[in-house]
């Protein structure tokens, strides 16, 4: 089994959720973008997991830790949603280049 | 160690300890007990060591009876043959055979001197070395010089423990009631009780260097006790003074005890030194100066001319210490250090071939002037006191011209009879409300016979008056200065003998101002209680009987009846071969004769006052006399005004100038040099080195900040950029680091 179309769909995402941190400055869309890195992430770990499902059919290992990934993620979005929700509550705004109050 | 030696003799150790224990219960719970059961501590305890004091004597009986069998072949009954490694305490005993002077001739001069004894011991084939039974423990080390500590018993100190228990115990009994009420009752008794301890420590002890450490405690205990009421500055002052006096003499004892350390190889132990100063390898100088700086000791230990003029000041103390420490057992502490080391002092001062030394001289010149100062106090202690120095005085002459055996026992009887006279004044003055000049006593006989009759009992004692103890004691005395060893000590029979006439005339002069005329003091005078009066008559019963314990060989008694003392006193192991006087009846006499003078004299002046010496003080040629003795011979002028007088000044302004010159300048540059230094440090050391230190880093912290602050722009996106730039880069080496 071939696992480079899945690796290479995996690497675009990345790229593009790196993208989306790095360049937009909506705060929900960054979070947005994290999700997609995140995802990468579970799409090579099921990939390798599969690979490896074909020669030792008792390992799950790649499958259960894009569960838990899948779990954290929930989590993460819940906990940034709520900051966001906050900055916007205080400064009606989520452009996240004003938030710089940690400037040295 | 020999296991035949008996329990007393081994364990010799318990008895000073039992009093420590005393002295420290009573120290720490006196105060909260009444005063009969402060008392009852100190006498219980001087009691049990009473019991096995006279445990640890008639063990040591015994040990002369039985002598152990010495392991060394000898021939039967010949004398001066090796010590050798014979019984108890032999490994202590200097590897010194066959050193001892020994031969035929020596032989037959001794056995001579010895008569029926040698004579008797010759029959029995037996050997007559009894060595003494030593124990010790190592105390430090210094130097491969082991210092021990431990007791010796023989004979000589088996009767000094009875001796001294007998006394302390009469005057801890006596002391309930003297001291009754006394503000520091407590107090008192500790000291009583660690004075016991100390000196049955000095007495039993085995080396020298100990010796010397019971010698400063007894010591201690007597400026303590002498300066008992010390609100009065005239006790603060004697005390002072018996303390200070004595520290003269106690540097020619350490001096000494240096001395004989080095002359000896290196040791502190009695036996060896003894050993050594017998072995004909012994260096007689340094024995003749060792003898003579450690009798400095002796000199104001037992208050020899001149350094006497502490003891009657001494009598600032309360009286039962007076009996105990001032007559009977401190004061011959000297004593009993010329004679425990007797070979030293013998070989040392050639007594045996000399017929004048050092050490015989100084007790007769004592002798003369402690008899001479007593016939002008007015004060009764004070009188006893200067009688003390004279029989002090007999006790060293009789050391000095080798009548070593005479000179023990004269400490024993005296010891009996002196304290049973310090008693006895201690009664009158418990009578008379607490004087004890004679000026306002007299007539006391009546109120007071129990007094009266123990007092005429100990003074006839003291006069030498036969049968009575010291009549044996001192004329053992006088025959041994009259024959000597090979020469008659004839300047000391002549000032022994003039002792025996003065001190009859002052004793009589005592008794006639304190107990015959008219009353003279105040109130009504009474018999002191049954506590006080008892200890007197045991004394006086001492004072009667004590001298039938050396019967001379007359009248041809038994051996078993005659020279008891001597046969189980006098050291048989590592001893100097002395010979003993015979008993002479002529002298007997003549000095039964000068006492009874003596008597006569007084008598005469006194009780008749129609002598030809009637009004003596006052007569011309005899003024200047009497003047000189009560100034007492101007000792005490000397060493206040003259001799402190006149060093204190210039040692006051030479130590002035020191402190000023010496000790200011030393003291002046170290600080300047101090400051100078500190200077140094502050400028150069701490302030560029250390501060640079600390300043630097600081600047360091600093600027690194200024130079980070710039990335940290608060910017989440900038953070996450090189986050990710750092990771492509970390990535980018892994899989360069990989493919390589």
């Amino acid at each position: 089994m071939l696992v480079n179309q899945f690796l290479f769909l995996g690497a675009v995402l990345f790229c593009i959720g790196v993208y989306g941190v790095l360049a937009r400055r909506n705060a929900v869309l960054v979070l947005l973008s994290i999700e997609l890195i995140l995802n990468s992430v579970n799409i090579n770990l099921v990939a390798f997991g599969a690979l490896w499902h074909a020669t030792d059919p008792a390992n799950l290992s790649g499958q259960v830790f894009a569960l838990f990934v899948i779990a954290i993620a929930a989590a993460e979005v819940g906990v940034g949603l709520a900051i966001v929700l906050m900055i916007y509550r205080n400064r009606r705004s989520i452009d996240i280049d004003e938030v710089d109050l940690m400037k040295g | 160690m020999d296991p035949t030696a008996g329990w007393f003799l081994e364990n010799a150790w318990i008895i000073p300890v039992i009093m420590a224990g005393s002295f420290l219960t009573i120290l720490f719970f006196g105060k909260r007990l009444p005063e009969r059961g402060t008392a009852a501590i100190g006498i219980t305890a001087v009691a049990a060591c009473l019991v096995l004091s006279l445990g640890v004597a008639t063990q040591w009986v015994q040990r002369v009876n039985d002598p152990p069998s010495v392991e060394h072949g000898f021939d039967s009954g010949e004398h001066g043959s090796p010590g050798g490694e014979g019984g108890g305490g032999a490994d202590e005993a200097p590897g010194s055979p066959a050193e001892q002077p020994a031969g035929p001739a020596a032989e037959g001069e001794h056995a001579a001197g010895l008569g029926l004894a040698a004579a008797t011991a010759a029959e029995e084939g037996e050997h007559h070395e009894v060595p003494p039974v030593v124990h010790q423990i190592t105390w430090f080390q210094n130097g491969g010089v082991e210092f021990k500590v431990g007791t010796l018993v023989d004979g000589l100190t088996a009767m000094m423990l009875v001796t001294v228990t007998i006394i302390s115990l009469l005057v801890h009994i006596y002391s309930r009631e003297y001291l009754h009420g006394d503000v520091r009752f407590t107090h008192y008794y500790a000291f009583l009780s660690l004075f016991t301890a100390a000196m049955l420590f000095y007495v039993m002890s085995s080396s020298i260097l100990q010796m010397v450490v019971g010698w400063e405690l007894v010591g201690v205990c007597s400026f303590v006790l002498i300066g008992h009421w010390w609100e009065e500055k005239k006790n603060t002052d004697a005390a002072l003074k018996a303390f200070l006096t004595n520290r003269v003499g106690d540097v020619g004892l350490l001096l000494g005890v240096v001395v004989t350390f080095f002359a000896a190889g290196g040791t502190f132990e009695i036996l060896e030194i003894n050993g050594y100063a017998l072995s004909p390898a012994a260096n007689q100088t340094l024995l003749l100066v060792g003898a003579l700086l450690l009798f400095g000791g002796v000199t104001s230990k037992s208050g020899q001319f001149p350094l006497h003029t502490w003891l009657p000041d001494a009598m600032a103390g309360p009286t039962p210490v007076s009996a105990l420490i001032h007559a009977a057992t401190m004061v011959v502490a000297g004593v009993y250090l010329i004679a425990r080391l007797y070979a030293v002092f013998f070989e040392g001062l050639n007594i045996g071939t000399n017929s004048i030394n050092y050490v015989a001289l100084i007790g007769g010149v004592t002798i003369l002037v402690g008899a001479s100062l007593a016939f002008v106090q007015h004060d009764i202690k004070k009188v006893l006191a200067y009688s003390t120095i004279s029989q002090l005085g007999y006790m060293v002459l009789a050391l000095g011209v080798g009548a070593w055996t005479a000179g023990v026992f004269h400490l024993f009887t005296h010891a009996f009879f002196k304290a049973g006279l310090f008693l006895g004044a201690g009664s009158v003055s418990h009578a008379a409300h607490h004087t004890f000049d004679m000026r306002e006593m007299g007539g006391l006989r009546k109120h007071m016979p129990s007094t009266f009759a123990t007092f005429v009992i100990c003074t006839a004692a003291l006069m030498g008056i036969f049968p009575l103890a010291g009549f044996w004691s001192k004329d053992e005395i006088l025959a041994g200065a009259s024959q000597g060893q090979q020469q008659a000590y004839t300047l000391m029979l002549v000032m022994g003998a003039v002792g025996a006439l003065l001190t009859a005339a002052y004793m009589t002069r005592a008794i006639y101002l304190t107990f015959f005329g008219e009353y003279r003091g105040h109130g009504t005078p009474h018999e002191s209680p049954r506590i006080m009066t008892i200890p007197l008559w045991v004394l006086s019963v001492g004072a009667i009987t004590f001298g039938f314990l050396n019967f001379p060989k007359i009248l041809s008694l038994s051996e078993g009846l005659t020279t008891r003392f001597e046969h189980f006193v006098e050291p048989t192991f590592l001893f100097p071969e002395i010979e003993h006087p015979t008993f002479n009846p002529v002298l007997a006499l003549v000095s039964s004769v000068l006492a009874i003078a003596g008597f006569a004299l007084a008598y005469q002046y006194y009780w008749l006052g129609k002598s030809p010496l009637a009004g003596l003080s006052h007569r011309a040629g005899f003024r200047q006399g009497y003047v000189l003795l009560e100034n007492k011979y101007y000792l005490d002028t000397l060493y206040s005004d003259i001799v402190v007088g006149s060093t204190k000044g210039p040692i006051a302004r030479a130590s002035y100038w020191f402190n000023q010159y010496v000790i200011d300048a030393v003291v002046n540059a170290a600080g300047r040099i101090s400051v100078a230094l500190a200077g140094v440090l502050y400028r150069d050391v701490d302030q560029r080195v250390v501060d640079g230190i600390v300043n630097g880093s600081g600047y360091v912290s600093e600027s690194s900040g200024q130079v980070l602050r710039r990335i940290q722009t608060g910017k989440v996106q900038q953070y996450a950029a090189l986050l990710f730039a750092a990771a492509a880069i970390l990535a980018g080496a892994f899989v360069l680091a990989v493919s390589l």
